[in-house]
């Protein structure tokens, strides 16, 4: 069952000035449960797909369908409770809320949603040992190291039980075992409890582990390889 | 858990923060300081000026005020005396029959004011016995005369002596009388210390054929903050096509304008001051919300809506605000008890004090212990606040993620 359908995206920034053509007539089907990554050189447009797809660009021509839903057509308020409820991000530089504890971090998303303090706490323990962090959910960001951080940015992705995970350049800045742990955590998560995961990298160690890779070069498609199902 | 990311979020730049919350405490402790000693100060004048003749409230016959003729009396009927017993608040009701007269002794003549009036209540009122310099105090039965200092030496008389009063009475009938001199008071306000002559109610009213009657009903009132309750109840119970009912600003309308005047002055100088807080403020914020963009930009990605982003960034800025108003207020408390008790005082200070006694108060300047000082300068913070949070606000709306995290 397909759960993003992108038709014909294209992306320009400054249409009126000297346009840059970042997508050049995107079409793709991400199924549920998939485990891909989105790769290709610096530039070729992997991030601003995945913003588009997150619905935190806006495309300049096309269609996206993100769980049957049109996110094209939604306003901020919208689009940001669709985020909220539907999708999970991981970032390159954790982005975690420096203010708050690793549990904070992960039980946040949770509150904005307005779930119950014992469901908060009940699923924060639970994210916290799938994630293997469990002594760590009292530190704060800046006492916890890289990979550490990655694995809380995970649970807090996975904390509103979205649809799917986004996650951009999730390994660029982590150590080699400190991404394999990660790899195998997310796998483990895409495998056990089928939650859909989308990456952009170009880091040969995703690609290696992905079960489908779309490469992209100056906006455009240029192969779509199922490795494993 | 916004107030917990707001309260944390302060203490990210305690620097930044310390010096923001110390230009706060110090603009809200002196304001608090200044206004108190400002009110204080008027107060203490109002009640000397106020006291000092007059009463913080008058009724008279309807147009006495205007004209101030001894044929605008007003008769003191059951319905008068018994206001103290109906109206709470409304201590005592004196009545005066005053009026302008020719004073004589020997070959010098002069213009004065007769006031006649009830010794004991007066004093309550005016504290008139504590003004005796020499002789004795007046009651009741007497016949005779309580001068001021200034009227002794216009007409070169002493304790003991004899004075011709010669005026017109009730109605234009002719007034005469001697009185000898009982006792002598001062009055630092040069105006009453040249004119002042007192002489027991019931005797004036014989001498001016005005008997049961009196021109003013000075009122005393249990405390000052009751004037606006008393006035309200004599004015549906008295009949005011009849009575006219003044309080004190009504009859000192340059005492009103000088303290607005002074007050204005003071609004000035604090706006000034507010307005330098405003910006230390203004620049804390600027400098928040440049540091902030990348993780508001990550905070609307993952879910936060815009609104509930700019409340929390509300509430940090106005509880940093609330943090330097709370420690001011603290830090004023003290100050301006000390102040109270111990108030600033000009009496050693020759000229000085000779000059505001001129004016009718002693120069003495205390603070003033209202709650309405403090919590003032709380809400004057949270509106500032709250109007320079905007900035943040608005940034917050026009923000763009995907711009805002490449920050």
């Amino acid at each position: 069952m397909s759960l993003i359908t992108i038709k014909g995206i294209t992306k320009t920034y400054n249409p009126k000035k000297i346009p840059v053509h970042a997508l050049r007539g995107i079409d793709l089907t991400i199924e549920e449960g998939e485990f891909t990554a989105i790769v290709g050189p610096s530039g070729s447009g992997k991030t601003t797909l995945l913003n588009i797809i997150g619905g935190l660009d806006r495309q300049t021509k096309g269609e996206i369908l993100v769980d049957n839903v049109n996110i094209s057509d939604l306003s901020d308020n919208k689009l940001i409770d669709f985020r909220k409820n539907k999708i999970g991000f991981v970032f390159q530089s954790y982005n975690l809320i420096p203010v708050f504890t690793a549990a904070e971090n992960i039980g946040f998303i949770m509150l904005l949603q307005k779930k119950s303090k014992d469901e908060i706490s009940k699923r924060v323990i639970e994210l916290l040992k799938s994630v293997g962090i469990e002594e760590q959910k009292d530190k704060r960001p800046n006492q916890m190291s890289g990979g550490q951080q990655q694995r809380v940015a995970v649970a807090r992705a996975l904390a509103s039980k979205p649809k799917f995970v986004l996650a951009d350049e999730p390994t660029a800045n982590l150590d080699s075992k400190s991404t394999s742990d990660l790899l195998d955590i997310m796998e483990n998560l895409n495998r056990n409890e089928e939650i859909t995961f989308v990456f952009s990298t170009h880091d040969q160690r995703v690609i290696d582990r992905a079960h489908r890779v779309v490469t992209i070069e100056d906006g455009k498609v240029i192969s779509d390889v199922k490795i494993k199902n | 858990m916004i107030v917990k990311l707001a309260w944390r979020n302060i203490w990210r730049n305690k620097r930044r923060t310390l010096i923001t919350v110390a230009s706060i405490f110090f603009a809200v402790l002196f304001s608090i300081f200044m206004n108190s000693f400002q009110k204080g100060a008027w107060v203490r004048m109002l009640d000397n000026i106020v006291n000092y003749y007059y009463g913080y409230a008058q009724i008279h016959q309807k147009g006495y005020w205007e004209e101030k003729t001894i044929n605008d009396v007003l008769e003191l009927n059951d319905e008068l005396w018994q206001l103290p017993t109906q109206i709470d608040g409304l201590e005592q009701i004196i009545p005066r029959l005053e009026t302008f007269a020719l004073l004589s002794s020997g070959e010098h003549t002069s213009s004065m004011m007769i006031v006649g009036t009830n010794p004991d209540a007066e004093d309550k009122l005016t504290k008139l016995k504590s003004r005796l310099t020499e002789g004795t105090y007046f009651n009741q039965t007497d016949k005779a005369l309580l001068i001021a200092e200034g009227v002794k030496d216009l007409l070169k008389i002493s304790l003991g002596d004899t004075l011709i009063i010669l005026t017109q009475g009730y109605h234009g009938v002719n007034a005469a009388g001697k009185y000898p001199i009982k006792g002598i008071v001062h009055f630092a306000s040069p105006d009453l210390n040249k004119r002042m002559v007192y002489l027991p109610l019931e005797e004036t009213q014989d001498l001016l054929g005005a008997p049961s009657m009196a021109t003013t009903l000075a009122l005393r009132l249990s405390d000052r903050d009751d004037l606006e309750y008393v006035l309200e109840q004599l004015q549906t119970q008295l009949d005011t096509d009849k009575y006219e009912i003044m309080d004190w600003q009504s009859m000192l309308p340059d005492l009103v304008e000088a303290q607005k005047t002074d007050a204005a002055g003071n609004y000035i100088f604090l706006l000034v001051l507010y307005l330098i807080i405003s910006f230390g403020i203004f620049g804390t914020i600027l400098m928040l919300v440049k540091e902030r963009e990348h993780e508001f930009g990550i905070l609307l990605s993952i879910g936060m809506s815009r609104s509930l982003l700019a409340f929390s960034t509300w509430v940090e800025i106005l509880l940093m605000a609330l943090l330097g108003v709370i420690l001011g207020m603290l830090a004023a408390l003290p100050l301006v008890h000390y102040f109270k008790v111990n108030p600033i005082d000009f009496s050693d200070y020759g000229e000085m004090a000779e000059s505001y006694e001129k004016w009718g108060f002693d120069p003495i300047f205390p603070t003033i212990m209202d709650a309405s000082l403090f919590y003032s300068q709380a809400i004057i913070m949270a509106i500032i606040t709250s109007l320079l949070a905007l900035f943040a606000i608005w940034k917050i709306y026009k923000l763009k993620p995907v711009e805002a995290m490449r920050e």
